[in-house]
């Protein structure tokens, strides 16, 4: 282990790349942007990479911890720390803004270098999301994390942009706005500390966690987003450009998720006991219900975006089940849908930037002019709808597995996933992809060139890695989750 | 024969010399003719500089009394007094090109704005409810007058009109109440009032009764609602230097008066005015932020949510007792203090805003003047942008974490639905934030003329912008700087 505040350079290395491109200034030097965005971004993947090696297996404590004072008046610490649950997301997201802004290189012509530094900066607030163990760390980079993403959605989104952005920006203010209460409110409950892991010892009535659960909830529902608050993502996810639907399908649909275990379950273990048929019952819903909607859908997009709420409401479910296989599937479900799901939509973006259509109707017959995308679509494709070998199985069977122990009727109801996940995604490959060639759009289309293919080559890699081998992501959750599990189980009032 | 004792002048010293150097500049406008207008302009920038070295200078944490205990230099005055001086200068920098451009740089103009300050000193270093109707008066009238500075403009008379008549009345109603209260304990020596009311003097029933005359006389000159009619039109109709002035310092100078008024002398009511206080409070945060959105001026858009923050900064006026155990005292008021300076800061910096983005014949008080800023000017656009996500409350910046004060020191006090209530409206107020920064970012523009402003005022408001982001990263210094100075004032009562 190295003596390097690792997650610190983490967090603010493309924090401060971002501002260092913005400098750049205006379009005509989107040369010099460019190219040093991604140095950033790789950069940045590769400060991750020593905390996977270095990470310890066998310990649930906090690793990596780094401790300042910050805000002495409140007691608030410059605290950051990764467990077994946290540190597979840092690595998630700082792999995907590379992506992202190879993504990004060609099609944004406008405002390049605000584009590339909105990405950066917010790869490095979510790092910190994800490291903080301060809760008002945490909130901050959690409600900061907002402006970014509603700058590139209203800046560079679709026609329908200005809506999209705000409906996103709003929603995810009404629920942290109730959390940073409960915050603040814990705050004095805990005789003055902001510290995480102190509020996770801390005995609460179950009137009051009960309270305390729900605020969470309405701010980590929203971010899932669990149904019935969904509605924000669909209309986020069409009017963002390609990168800002990858990072908020990989990376920003997990911090909500990651809430849950960060928050919900250990300071209220009691009322998440209580509680667990409303998660269940949401999460189900999600599942099925979701899954039906994403069957109508005539936008590509749009259709994805519903398809992530239905494999979000499966993460949700494998944290209430309360066993290690349902907790841990959902975890490497949360990693393998922020590959399959921002490959998804990198491939939607690939026939968006030749076609200016996200119509499922404008296309058919993409694989005569597009072989090498069309093999690489329906490989995620696949993923997308659980097929062994790649790593949307594994979590899927996992959370499928967790939730017949918890019980038959709860197991059988996600499994219907597995169907409807099948249906929706192969139905809209079989109209997309193949079939005669539907128009002479798709006859004129070029098939993807060598950084495109790079980008999702890499993602199909990283599918399969996962699916046919998912013990190092596995290994690296166990200890934590155990201990996680065990102490959700034990009574705290 | 009248003993006459000379009264120790040390403790007003900047006072004095703010009064003499004011006189000095009438003379020196009336020979200094209209060819050299920078001469006024430089010597009241100096004037100040002076009061600040003064003030500075005379800093030694002792609460020392004068004028047979009317008037009072503590070091809450001082700390106080110490933001004042900055805050008008940075105010006259912001102006001087405006004020240039219509013709309005004439002495006057200076010397009402020392005299105003000078009434803005008096208020923050009362003792007494003489001196305090003294410091509010001598303001009110500068502000009057500079409000229909421009002569020939119909909707600032109107607007200079309205806040007269309206100011009068509530100077009446603060006198009716002092009467009043004067009439229940025989003293308008606030800490003797104080004193009386803790002993049990005074007839109860009178002295509530003046003290709903005293609360709607400063809920009058803090502008929160009912009370509040004239701020939209004054902010809307005054030059918009003249409305810089109106919306930063004087909220400096009514903070100090609530504090003096209500927690020096009668504390011993609390538990009425902070009904009062809690039911102005949740009118202004609501309607402030309700109105807010329906505006298309600027202006008038700045004027409500004015309202809705002096709102939130009450809140933690309020928090200050809780039934009757002032144990949470100096949390709350030194949230309160802190909140205003960064209101005070944030309120500079958007009307700043205006000035620059306006030139000769051409007012850019319309939203809608704000379109595509960030193509004409990415960096002041940028600067706005801090600036409102900060009004808006959203983090890192000095907004949030002065709504992060007030919120905790409500919840201390255990009135965690207020804060619900308040952050729920935080909400309602992010979206007429959000809408600025919308067309500054989203839109095309529809002007293109170039920013012209001398390079002291952009270089001061690129500082006043990155002030309100580095405050945002290390809020602790002004927090300490607050706490220094409530401290202060409960050891000093």
């Amino acid at each position: 282990m190295t003596g390097l505040p690792l997650l610190s350079i983490a967090i603010w290395l493309p924090i401060v790349g971002g501002l260092l491109v913005l400098a750049t200034g205006a379009d005509r030097n989107a040369g010099l942007a460019r190219p040093l965005a991604l140095v950033v971004a790789v950069a940045g993947f590769l400060v991750t990479l020593p905390l996977y090696t270095g990470f310890d297996h066998a310990t649930s404590a906090m690793q990596f911890v780094e401790r300042a004072p910050w805000i002495p008046r409140f007691n608030i610490n410059y605290l950051l720390g990764v467990d077994g649950i946290s540190v597979l997301f840092i690595l998630l997201n700082s792999f995907i803004t590379p992506l992202v802004v190879l993504a990004g290189w060609k099609v944004i012509g406008e405002k390049v270098a605000q584009y590339m530094a909105s990405f950066l900066i917010m790869s490095g607030l979510m790092n910190g999301i994800f490291s903080s163990l301060d809760a008002v760390l945490f909130y901050v980079f959690f409600e900061a994390s907002l402006i970014p993403m509603y700058l590139i959605i209203g800046i560079w989104g679709g026609p329908n942009r200005v809506y999209a952005a705000f409906k996103f920006f709003l929603y995810t203010l009404l629920g942290s706005l109730l959390m940073l209460i409960a915050l603040i409110y814990l705050f004095f409950q805990s005789g003055f500390s902001f510290n995480l892991l102190d509020w996770h010892a801390l005995k609460i009535s179950l009137t009051t966690q009960i309270y305390l659960f729900l605020a969470f909830l309405v701010a980590f529902a929203v971010k899932v987003p669990m149904w019935p608050v969904h509605t924000w993502l669909p209309d986020a996810h069409v009017e963002a450009p390609t990168g800002g639907s990858v990072v908020l399908a990989a990376i920003m649909l997990k911090l909500g998720a990651y809430g849950f275990l960060r928050f919900s379950l250990p300071i209220a273990p009691d009322a998440s006991r209580e509680l667990a048929w409303l998660m269940i019952a949401l999460s189900l819903t999600a599942v099925v219900y979701i899954g039906f909607v994403a069957l109508v859908q005539a936008d590509m997009k749009k259709l994805i975006a519903y398809s992530s709420i239905s494999h979000m409401g499966f993460v949700t479910l494998g944290f209430f089940i309360f066993n290690s296989l349902g907790m841990e599937g959902a975890l490497v479900q949360m990693i393998s849908h922020g590959f399959i799901s921002g490959a998804m939509f990198l491939c939607v973006g690939v026939l968006y930037d030749r076609m200016h259509s996200r119509q499922i109707a404008d296309y058919g017959g993409v694989v005569n002019t597009m072989p090498k995308f069309a093999a690489l679509f329906l490989f995620f494709a696949m993923a997308n709808s659980g097929l062994p070998a790649t790593s949307g199985f594994v979590g899927e069977f996992m959370v499928i597995l967790g939730a017949v122990k918890f019980n038959f009727w709860v197991g059988f109801a996600a499994a219907i996933t597995l169907i409807l996940g099948a249906a929706y995604t192969l139905w809209m490959i079989k109209r997309v992809v193949f079939g005669a060639v539907a128009n002479h759009h798709v006859a004129e289309l070029t098939d993807i060139d060598a950084r495109e293919f790079a980008v999702l080559g890499l993602l199909a890699l990283c599918v399969l890695g996962m699916g046919l081998y998912p013990l190092p992501f596995t290994e690296v959750m166990h200890a934590s989750v155990d201990n996680l599990l065990k102490h959700v189980a034990v009574p705290k009032l | 024969m009248i003993n006459f004792v000379m009264p120790d002048l040390y403790p007003a010293s900047a006072e004095i010399f703010i009064l003499v150097m004011a006189c000095v500049l009438l003379l020196v406008d009336l020979f200094a003719g209209s060819g050299r207008r920078w001469l006024v302009y430089l010597l009241t920038q100096l004037t100040l500089a002076g009061c600040f070295g003064i003030t500075l200078a005379t800093l030694d944490g002792q609460s020392v009394t004068t004028f047979s205990n009317m008037f009072v230099d503590d070091l809450f005055a001082d700390f106080l007094k110490l933001v004042l001086y900055p805050t008008v200068a940075v105010m006259l920098v912001y102006s001087r090109q405006y004020l240039a451009a219509r013709n309005l740089d004439k002495g006057e103009f200076f010397v009402l704005v020392l005299f105003a300050t000078l009434g803005m000193m008096v208020m923050i270093s009362a003792s007494h409810f003489l001196t305090i109707y003294l410091g509010l008066e001598m303001l009110a009238l500068s502000l009057y007058a500079l409000v229909a500075i421009d002569r020939d403009s119909a909707r600032a008379t109107e607007a200079a009109m309205k806040y007269f008549v309206l100011g009068a009345m509530a100077s009446g109603l603060l006198l009716y109440g002092i009467s009043m209260v004067y009439g229940a304990v025989g003293s308008l020596e606030i800490a003797e009032v104080g004193q009386r009311i803790a002993l049990g003097g005074g007839n109860k029933t009178v002295l509530v009764f003046g003290l709903v005359f005293v609360v709607a006389g400063l809920a009058f000159k803090l502008g929160v609602v009912p009370f509040h009619m004239w701020i939209p039109d004054v902010y809307h109709g005054a030059p918009t230097a003249v409305t810089l002035f109106i919306g930063s310092a004087p909220k400096l100078a009514a903070f100090a008066i609530a504090m003096r008024v209500l927690v020096t002398g009668l504390a011993e009511l609390a538990e009425h005015w902070q009904v009062m206080l809690m039911i102005l409070s949740a009118l202004s945060i609501a309607l402030g932020n309700l109105a807010a959105i329906a505006q298309t001026n600027l202006k008038r858009m700045l004027a409500y949510s004015a309202i809705s923050h002096m709102g939130f900064m009450l809140l933690g006026l309020l928090a200050g007792i809780v039934g009757g155990d002032p144990r949470f005292a100096l949390n709350a008021y030194s949230s309160a203090m802190f909140y205003v300076i960064a209101y005070v800061l944030m309120s500079l910096g958007s009307f700043g805003m205006i000035l620059l983005l306006s030139r000769a014949g051409f007012e850019a008080e319309n939203i809608e003047d704000f379109k595509g800023l960030n193509k004409r000017s990415p960096w002041f656009a940028a600067i706005m942008m801090i600036l409102m996500f900060s009004m808006a409350g959203v983090p890192f910046f000095v907004g949030f974490f002065a709504k992060f004060a007030v919120l905790q020191a409500v919840v201390a006090a255990k009135q965690i639905w207020l804060a619900v209530f308040a952050v729920m409206f935080s909400l309602v107020g992010a979206f007429y934030y959000l809408r600025v920064v919308k067309v500054m970012y989203f839109d095309a523009p529809t002007d293109s003329a170039s920013i012209e402003a001398p390079r002291d005022m952009r270089l001061l408001l690129s500082v006043n912008g990155l002030a309100v982001a580095v405050l945002g990263l290390l809020p602790e210094g002004v927090l300490e700087y607050s706490i220094y100075a409530s401290y202060a004032f409960l050891v000093g009562q």
